[in-house]
C-alpha cells in the first residue's frame, strides 16, 4: 500500500515520495526513545501529516540493558491523509543496540527489506560477548534481506560534548527529520515546547544535537523521503487518548478525580494533576481501588458528580461500590482503561477483555450504562458525555478505553469548547412539599434526585433494598417495583440514542455480503480494511458500537441486510478448529456474545489477544477469508 | 466559611428545632442495646448546637450500628461494609459546608474497613467518627470482632477466639495526623454527651470510640466494669473535659491528663483494668485534608474555559 509514488534525483540523491511510512525508534528503557518518537510525530502532525504514534514499554521500569524483552520506544504511522490507526508492519527502524531490535524481529513487526539504522559502537565494544553479538545480528539482519546502515550516534555525540546517553535521541530525531524531509525549524519548535519547563541552556544543547543528526543525515545519506501532507482544514492537536481523557474531565463540569494508581490509566491521572487545580479541580489519590470509588460516590452523592478512573483489577475490586451508586441512583463516571487479563495479566498491552465485566459486573441486577471510546477524540468527548447521562439518569456510567488508546497519539479538531458542558444537569428548584427520595415515573423509572443542603429533601440512602421514601424495604412487591424502575432508565436512555452508522454504504442501501461488527479502539484497523476491501470490489462493511449497554436501536436490521456478520475484538474466542471445540461449547468474543443473545442472529467472530492492537492486513485477511468461505472458522447453521 | 449577610438574616428566622426534628422512624436496634444511647446523646447534639437537618449528613457502613442514618431526620448515607469513611469523606471534600457524622462498628471499621480507618485519620478531615464497639458481629449473628476479648465464645470460635484483641485507641494513637481520640461508654449518658459535644467541636477527624452492650450476643461482656464504678477512669483537664459533682461523685477514679500528651495518652490507651473515658488526645494545629487541598481557584464558566483552551493550545499543531 505504500509502495513509492515517484522517485526524483537531485545530484547523486534520490527523494523518493511515499504515501505513508511506519518508523520505530527503539532502544533500552530510560534512553529517550519515546521522547524522540513522539516528537517526530509531533512534528509530522506540524507538517501536516496524518500520525499515529504506538508506545513500545516494557513490563518494568529500568530492565536489563541490551535485553531482548527490555524495547522501549515508538512507533509512528505517518501517512498523507489522516491516519486511523497504527498500521501494519515496520518500514523503518532506529535501535539503539541490536538486542532491542532482535525483540522486534522475533515479534515479526519489521517487514521484509525494512530500512534498519543500527547504533554501531557496539561493534568495537571491549567486551567481546557484545561485538560478537552486534556482528552476529548485523549479518543476520542482512541475510535476512534487510537494509542495514550503521550509524554512529554516540560517537557523533561525543563530538559535542554531549552526554551520549542523554543526546542520542535528538540526534536521531535530527536525522529521520533529515530522511523525511520535515521542515528543521518544526523540530526546533517542537523542542522548545518539549522541553519548555527546563532551562535554556537545555533547550539549546538538544537543538545542537538535534541540528547535528540533520547535518549527518545531509552528508551520509544518498536517499530521503517525502510524505506529502495534506492538511486538514480545521486546527488539529495532538494528544494521546488518556491526556484526551484528562482534558474531557477538565471540561466536563466535574471537579474531582477519585483514583489509585494502576497501568495503563494512571497517566491520565498524573496530566490531571499537573493541570485540573488551576480550573478549580482535584486529583484525589485516595488508599485503595475501593476508596478511590467510595471517595467519588461520597462527592456525587453530595451533588459534585465524581470520576473515578482505573484499569481492569481496580475495575473488579470497585465492583461493590459501583452496585451501591446503582442502588442509590447516584450519578458515577469509572474510566476503565483497559489492559490484559486476567489478574495482573499483561498491563501494559492491549485488550478489551473487560466488556462483559463492565456490563455485567457487580452482583444482582446492577445496570449500568456502557460506553467505549473508539478514538482519541472519542475519550476526550466520552466524558463529557458520560457525566451528563450519569446526571440525568442517576446512573453509573462506564467508559472503556484500552491501553493501545490510551498511549497512542493522533491529531484530532481542537475541540471548541461550549459553555453547556459545565451545566449541572440536576434539577435544584425547592423541594416540593410531600416529595419522596425516589419518586419513580412508571414509564422511565426515573425520578427526582435531592442532595443534602436542600431543605425538605431530607432522606438516608441505602444500598438495602428501598421503597420510594428510601426506606428499608420489607415488602417484596417494592423491591420487584425498585428494580423495575432502575432497570427502565436503561431503556429510557436507549429510547435517545440512533442507529450506528454503516460505514462502507456509498449506495445507502447498507447490504451487503459481511458486516463486521466491532467496538473500541479496533475501529480505525476495522475500516481501513474495509475500505481497501471495498475498492477491490468486496461488499464488505462495519458498524461500531459507542454504547455496549444499552445498544443502540437498528442493530438487528442492519445486521439482517448482511449475508453474514462477524465480530472483530482483542478479547478471548475459542477457535472452532480446536478438537474439542464445538457448537455447544464454544466462548464466543464478548460483543459477539452480546448480539447473539440479543438479536438472535448467527454472529461469528475472530479475535486475538497477543498484546497489541490488530493490524489492518490482519483484518483484511480474516475478513477475506470468511467472505469467501474458506475461513477456518466454520458458519454455524 | 465566611456567611453572607442573607445567610446571617435567614439565621435569625431559623426555626428552633426540637429533639423531634432529628428522629426518624423507631429503631430497629434490640432493647437495651448501646446503639439506642448513643442515638439519644447525638440526637441531643443536634438540637443543642441546632444543627440544620438538611445540612447534616451521617454516613455509615454496614451493621447493626450502621442503620444510625435511618434513624436520624437529616441526610443520610447508609453504604456498604467498611467504606463509611471513604465516603464520608468524599462528601467533605466537596461539600465542606455540610456537618459529616461517621457511624462504624467495629467489624465494620477496625476488620473489613481498616485500611480506610488508619487512612481517614491520616487526612484528618472534619469529620465526627463513632465506633460503635460492641465487641462482636451482631447483624450476622455473633462472631468474633477484631475487638472481641480472647476467648470469646463466638459461632466462628466456639472454643473461644484465638487471637488478643486490637486495641482501637492505639492504633488510631499510632497514626501520624490523630487529632481527636476519646472514649465513652454507652452506660454513662452524660459523659457520653459531653464527649460526643468536644467531638463534634473539634476541627478535624475526632475519633470516639463507645464501648457499647450487645445485650443479645455479648450480654455481660462489660459487666465487670459496669458494677464496679472503680474501674472506669474518668479523664478530665481544663483543655478537655470537666467532671460534674454528680459525676465526679460516682466515679471516683479520676484522673487529670493533658490531651496533648501523646506519650500519656498512649499509655492511657493500653489501660486493661480500667476503661478510660474522656478524652485521650486532641491536638487542634493539624491540617485538615479538605482545606490543605483546597485550590483557591474561584471556579466559574471563564476560569474553566481559560484553563482548558490554554491546555489544548499546547497540543495544538
Amino acid at each position: 500500500m505504500n509502495a513509492p509514488e515517484t522517485a526524483s534525483k537531485a545530484g547523486n540523491k534520490t527523494i523518493t515520495t511515499l504515501k505513508e511510512h511506519i518508523i520505530e525508534i527503539i532502544s533500552d528503557s530510560g534512553e529517550g526513545a519515546q521522547r524522540c518518537g513522539q516528537s517526530l510525530g509531533s512534528i509530522a502532525a506540524r507538517m501536516g501529516n496524518g500520525i499515529w504514534t504506538t508506545e513500545i514499554i516494557p513490563a518494568e521500569i529500568r530492565p536489563p540493558a541490551r535485553s531482548v524483552a527490555g524495547a522501549s520506544g515508538n512507533r509512528i504511522r505517518i501517512g498523507s491523509g489522516y491516519v486511523t490507526n497504527g498500521g501494519d508492519q515496520t518500514d523503518l527502524v532506529v535501535a539503539f543496540n541490536e538486542q532491542v531490535l532482535l525483540g522486534r524481529v522475533r515479534a515479526r513487526e519489521l517487514k521484509p527489506g525494512c530500512i534498519i539504522f543500527l547504533e554501531s559502537l557496539w561493534r568495537k565494544h571491549p567486551d567481546l560477548n557484545v561485538s560478537m553479538a552486534y556482528i552476529e545480528a548485523h549479518d543476520r539482519l542482512l541475510a535476512a534481506g534487510h537494509r542495514v546502515i550503521e550509524f554512529p550516534m554516540e560517537q557523533e555525540c561525543q563530538l559535542l560534548n554531549a552526554d551520549p546517553k542523554r543526546g542520542k535521541n535528538m540526534f536521531a530525531l535530527g536525522m529521520l527529520c533529515y530522511l523525511y524531509s520535515f521542515e528543521l525549524q518544526m523540530a526546533r519548535d517542537q523542542i522548545a515546547l518539549t522541553f519548555g519547563k527546563k532551562a535554556q541552556s537545555t533547550i539549546d544543547a538538544n537543538v545542537k544535537l538535534l541540528e547535528a543528526g540533520h547535518q549527518w543525515g545531509e552528508a551520509n545519506l544518498d536517499f530521503s523521503f517525502c510524505i506529502p501532507a495534506t492538511p486538514a482544514a480545521r486546527p488539529q492537536i495532538v494528544t494521546n487518548g488518556n491526556t484526551a481523557l484528562a482534558l474531557g474531565v477538565m471540561a466536563s463540569g466535574m471537579e474531582l478525580c477519585s483514583m489509585y494508581p494502576i497501568t495503563p490509566a494512571t497517566s491520565a491521572s498524573h496530566y490531571l494533576s499537573e493541570v485540573f487545580e488551576q480550573v478549580g479541580g482535584i486529583v484525589h489519590q485516595a488508599e485503595d481501588e475501593i476508596a478511590a470509588c467510595a471517595f467519588a460516590i461520597g462527592a456525587s452523592y453530595a451533588s459534585k458528580c465524581t470520576v473515578t478512573i482505573t484499569s481492569g483489577p481496580g475495575y473488579s475490586l470497585k465492583q461493590e461500590a459501583i452496585g451501591l451508586a446503582v442502588m442509590a441512583e447516584i450519578p458515577l463516571v469509572v474510566v476503565n482503561v483497559q489492559r490484559g487479563g486476567p489478574s495482573t495479566g499483561q498491563p501494559t498491552k492491549v485488550e478489551q477483555g473487560d466488556l462483559m465485566c463492565a456490563i455485567f459486573g457487580s452482583h444482582g441486577d446492577a445496570p449500568k450504562v456502557v460506553m467505549a471510546a473508539a478514538t482519541i477524540e472519542d475519550c476526550f468527548y466520552s466524558i463529557i458525555t458520560a457525566r451528563k447521562i450519569a446526571e440525568a439518569f442517576n446512573m453509573v456510567v462506564v467508559v472503556l478505553t484500552d491501553a493501545s488508546l490510551s498511549s497512542s497519539q493522533q491529531p484530532f479538531n481542537r475541540p471548541q469548547f461550549n459553555e453547556s458542558w459545565l451545566a449541572p444537569p440536576f434539577d435544584q428548584s425547592p423541594v416540593p412539599e410531600g416529595a419522596r427520595a425516589y419518586d419513580w415515573d412508571a414509564t422511565s423509572g426515573l425520578a427526582r434526585r435531592f442532595v443534602p443542603g436542600q431543605p425538605g429533601g431530607m432522606h438516608t440512602v441505602t444500598g438495602l433494598a428501598h421503597d420510594r421514601d428510601s426506606h428499608v424495604a420489607y415488602d417484596p412487591d417494592i423491591n420487584q417495583e425498585s428494580l423495575r424502575a432502575r432497570s427502565l432508565k436503561l431503556a429510557a436512555l436507549q429510547k435517545t440514542l440512533t442507529a450506528p452508522e454503516v460505514f462502507g454504504d456509498e449506495f445507502g442501501d447498507g447490504s451487503g455480503d459481511l458486516l463486521v461488527v466491532g467496538w473500541g479502539s479496533t475501529k480505525g484497523g476495522i475500516e481501513e480494511a474495509v475500505e481497501s476491501l471495498r475498492a477491490e470490489g468486496k461488499k464488505v462493511s462495519s458498524i461500531h458500537l459507542r454504547f455496549l449497554q444499552p445498544m443502540q436501536p437498528g442493530i438487528k436490521e442492519i445486521m439482517q441486510r448482511f449475508k453474514k456478520v462477524m465480530t472483530i475484538e482483542t478479547n478471548w474466542s475459542d477457535s472452532p478448529d480446536e478438537e474439542i471445540i464445538d457448537e455447544s461449547n464454544r466462548r464466543y468474543s464478548s460483543l459477539a456474545t452480546l448480539l447473539r443473545s440479543r438479536c438472535l442472529i448467527d454472529v461469528d467472530c475472530w479475535s486475538e489477544v497477543r498484546g497489541q492492537p490488530i493490524k489492518p492486513s490482519t483484518i483484511r485477511r480474516i475478513v477475506l477469508a470468511k467472505l469467501t468461505g474458506k475461513e477456518s472458522a466454520p458458519l454455524s447453521s | 466559611m465566611n456567611c453572607s449577610a442573607t445567610d446571617c438574616l435567614l439565621e435569625l428566622y431559623d426555626e428552633q428545632h426540637e429533639l423531634e426534628d432529628y428522629q426518624s422512624g423507631v429503631p430497629r436496634w434490640c432493647t437495651d442495646c448501646g446503639d439506642n444511647a448513643i442515638l439519644a446523646a447525638v440526637q441531643r447534639l443536634c438540637r443543642d448546637e441546632g444543627l440544620r437537618p438538611e445540612k447534616t449528613v451521617f454516613v455509615s457502613g454496614i451493621g447493626c450500628s450502621s442503620r444510625f442514618p435511618h434513624y436520624m431526620k437529616t441526610y443520610g448515607f447508609h453504604g456498604i461494609h467498611g467504606r463509611a469513611l471513604p465516603i464520608a469523606e468524599g462528601v467533605k471534600m466537596v461539600r465542606p459546608d455540610l456537618t459529616v457524622f461517621v457511624n462504624t462498628g467495629d467489624g465494620d471499621c477496625c476488620s473489613i474497613g481498616a485500611a480506610h480507618w488508619i487512612h481517614a485519620i491520616r487526612y484528618n478531615m472534619n469529620l465526627t467518627v463513632f465506633l460503635h464497639d460492641n465487641q462482636i458481629y451482631g447483624l450476622t449473628k455473633k462472631q468474633a470482632s477484631p475487638t472481641s476479648p480472647i476467648g470469646t465464645k463466638s459461632n466462628t470460635t466456639p472454643r473461644g477466639s484465638y487471637l488478643d484483641a486490637l486495641n482501637p485507641l492505639s492504633v488510631t494513637l499510632g497514626v501520624a495526623n490523630a487529632s481527636f481520640v476519646a472514649q465513652a461508654v454507652d452506660w454513662i449518658p452524660e459523659s457520653l454527651f459531653e464527649i460526643v459535644k468536644a467531638a463534634y467541636h473539634h476541627k478535624g477527624l475526632s475519633f470516639v470510640r463507645i464501648l457499647q452492650r450487645c445485650p443479645e450476643w455479648l450480654p455481660k461482656s462489660l459487666d465487670p466494669w459496669m458494677q464496679d464504678p472503680d474501674r472506669i477512669q474518668l479523664l478530665h483537664h481544663e483543655n478537655a473535659l470537666h467532671l460534674s459533682a454528680g459525676l465526679a461523685k460516682t466515679y471516683r477514679n479520676q484522673l487529670l491528663h493533658d490531651p496533648l500528651d501523646m506519650n500519656r495518652a498512649r499509655e492511657i490507651a493500653s489501660s486493661e483494668d480500667v476503661i478510660p473515658v474522656g478524652i485521650l488526645y486532641q491536638n487542634r494545629d493539624i491540617p485538615r485534608y479538605e482545606e490543605t487541598r483546597q485550590t483557591g481557584v474561584l471556579r466559574t464558566t471563564e476560569t474553566v474555559r481559560k484553563g482548558f483552551e490554554a491546555e489544548l493550545d499546547k497540543y495544538t499543531v
